[in-house]
């Protein structure tokens, strides 16, 4: 049995203690190449996410839109300490994962305007996109529903014998879900490759996580069942990384599922009609001003003697990208009405 | 009279029951800030946390605990935000709620209501946007409620409230910024008693929640084309007006039945097959197809019932015409 006796420890970028050593331990930061790697991605989800918004106050998106501005460190610490092959599944703010697992920024963007070039032929809209080439599974719209399928997924990953693991994200309101709890003894006791990431935002829609969770410390939540749980800063991508390596060393060793309680923040409302009038605007402008994930990579990347120059090219090829795929969400055409009667089960 | 929004209507049914009677209390994910589409607004401050209260994402527990408060004698209001996210609690609805006071020799009630926001709403694609009343019509021991008015959904609220069996209440997110007339006072309307909209002989349309109002726009077209078709809003599913229902078709002789839910399966069958085994009537049925709920315009726009379609299978009936 290699259930650690002390399931739980605190920490900005150190991995959790296990009995079984080489598993990860400390690691180091990421290197110059690599963070600067990392600030790019950070930075194309932020502006994909910042024209999205755009195009939804233009009434070129409908529905609900949920961006994930001021996570980003999140979705690509973790992406950048997993293989090929691993799989990826979320709730409904999944357009961060998706450009960090690499999908392309033109398919979700067409997607969100509902138009044939989407990922799902404009059937799903911002909430439910899938990308089997990529290995993401969703895209998921009822809360804490993507929890036990990632589970499946962290299954059918030991069932083949392979050493995949499955990452399986839901948010801080999500984490209060009866399902949650029945994957994590599920996974515990089947020593499932899952990394259950609780993305803490400090808000289920309206609600601070305060007033709908009565535990202060939600790493500590696969307790029970014997599973390792850390906290990390999500604010910052190398102690993302860091834990994401952790995490991943000790699913791929078939150690069972992992926990990491992620602290993060989202700058913009719960979905694009959220006015967000449950806290104050001096929160939000105090984690823009102090926390931001990608100022902080800056930083870093200057004190390693990246210059201007650098930022600027990455800066122009990021808004080029972000400026193709809204230029091909807005030609693409709308999906003909026989669209209707594609992937399903029988019509009549 | 006062003129009243379909929210505000409700908003002001729970508030007047809550004043009424003390056992009335509501539970469930974001009404602390007024609900999430404000149909809790100022409620929390007239009448505190205790009663309007604020609940983990866990439906449930939510709905689960409220069938225990509810078998205890106090009368919650369980919100669930959109009749979708329901589903995560329907063990607790069908097989304890709908259960219990038949399964326990009537020792115990459940006077609950669960408020499922239900119905397509701008693109809100297919987790979002189901209309599933039929699910729940099928299920001995709920009431199930679809108002289509203001005046209508503040007295079956009240109705619904003051119930002491388990009642769904399906409102539909579209209707929520609706103007209507709603009478002042404390006015609660029966289950099982339909509305008849529009008067007329020549064929009986039935219809309940928003597509009664595409069925008014069908009504009116067909007025200007010589058809005079009654218009029957069902206000609820369980019990529904047979008598109303049946007495009409007789008389016209054509029978429609119009549906915004999946025609397949949908209470538009059961209301047909009623009506065949009853009365002698040309009988035809209009829902969705049997589709999941697309997020691009055109596929939502593609499973919604349209007023074009509806005139098209009332001339059908009317006329005679084979029926495809």
């Amino acid at each position: 049995m290699a259930q650690p006796a002390d399931t739980k420890k605190r920490g900005k970028a150190r991995a959790p203690a296990t009995k079984n050593a080489g598993l990860g331990g400390n690691q180091p930061g990421l290197t110059k190449d690599e963070l600067l790697r990392g600030y790019r991605d950070m930075l194309l989800i932020r502006r994909f996410e910042e024209k999205a918004g755009q195009l939804y106050g233009m009434g070129l998106i409908g529905g609900f839109c949920h961006l994930y501005i001021g996570q980003e460190a999140v979705v690509v610490g973790m992406q950048m300490a997993l293989g090929e092959g691993d799989q990826v599944i979320t709730s409904y703010r999944d357009h961060g994962h998706m450009l960090a697992t690499g999908m392309e920024a033109r398919g979700v963007m067409a997607e969100l305007t509902g138009r044939a070039g989407g990922y799902s032929h404009g059937k799903g809209g911002s909430m439910h996109m899938f990308s089997k080439e990529k290995n993401f599974f969703g895209g998921h719209g009822i809360v804490g529903a993507q929890v036990s399928l990632g589970t499946g997924l962290a299954f059918s990953n030991r069932y083949r014998g392979n050493d995949r693991v499955c990452v399986t994200y839901f948010g801080d309101g999500a984490a209060n879900q009866g399902q949650v709890f029945e994957s994590f003894n599920l996974a515990s006791l089947m020593k499932l490759p899952c990394i259950y990431v609780i993305e803490n935002n400090k808000y289920g829609m309206g609600t601070s996580v305060d007033r709908a969770t009565a535990s202060r410390d939600l790493s500590l939540n696969g307790a029970p069942w014997g599973m390792p749980g850390v906290q990390v800063d999500g604010m910052d991508v190398e102690a993302m990384h860091a834990a994401a390596l952790a995490a991943v060393a000790h699913c791929r060793a078939g150690l069972g599922p992992y926990l990491l309680e992620v602290q993060t923040y989202r700058y913009r409302g719960h979905s694009m009609s959220d006015p967000g009038r449950y806290r104050s605007r001096e929160e939000v402008q105090n984690m823009r001003s102090t926390r931001d994930c990608i100022e902080g990579a800056r930083h870093k990347l200057e004190s390693l003697g990246i210059e201007e120059a650098q930022f600027r090219e990455i800066d122009d090829s990021v808004k080029r990208i972000v400026q193709d795929a809204a230029d091909f969400a807005q030609t693409s055409p709308e999906p003909d009405v026989s669209e209707l009667w594609t992937d399903i089960l029988l019509e009549g | 009279m006062a003129m009243m929004t379909y929210l505000d209507a409700a908003r002001a049914a729970l508030a007047e029951e809550m004043r009424r009677d003390p056992t009335v209390w509501a539970v469930g994910e974001d009404l602390g800030r007024g609900g999430v589409f404000s149909q809790y607004r100022g409620l929390v401050e007239e009448f505190g946390p205790e009663r309007i209260s604020d609940a983990p994402i866990s439906e449930a527990a939510i709905l689960g605990a409220a069938v225990g408060a509810a078998m205890m004698g106090t009368r919650p209001v369980v919100e669930m935000r959109f009749s979708d996210f329901a589903l995560c609690a329907v063990d607790e609805l069908v097989n304890q709620a709908a259960k219990a006071r038949y399964m326990f020799g009537g020792q115990t009630r459940v006077p609950l209501v669960v408020r499922e926001p239900m119905g397509m709403w701008r693109s809100s694609a297919a987790q979002h946007s189901q209309s599933l009343e039929a699910w729940y019509a099928h299920i001995p021991g709920l009431v199930v409620v679809c108002p289509s008015t203001p005046a209508d959904n503040k007295a079956l609220l009240k109705a619904a409230i003051r119930s002491d069996d388990p009642v769904v209440y399906l409102e539909h997110k579209h209707l929520w910024p609706l103007e209507g007339e709603v009478p002042d006072g404390d006015h609660v309307l029966p289950f099982g008693q339909a509305a008849i909209v529009t008067p007329g002989s020549d064929l009986t349309i039935v219809s309940w929640s928003a597509q009664v109002h595409v069925c008014a726009d069908a009504v009116a077209t067909l007025a200007r084309q010589g058809v005079k078709a009654e218009l029957i809003d069902l206000r609820t599913l369980w019990p529904w007006d047979k008598e109303t229902v049946l007495a009409s078709a007789a008389r016209t002789g054509r029978l429609l039945i119009v549906h915004e839910a999946v025609q397949a399966g949908g209470f538009g069958a059961e209301i047909a097959a009623t009506a065949a085994e009853h009365i002698t009537a040309r009988i035809r049925r209009l829902g969705a197809p049997r589709a999941p709920i697309g997020y691009a315009p055109p596929l939502e726009d593609a499973v919604r019932v349209q007023a074009p379609a509806i005139v098209a299978a009332a001339l059908g009936l009317v006329n005679g015409r084979q029926l495809g």
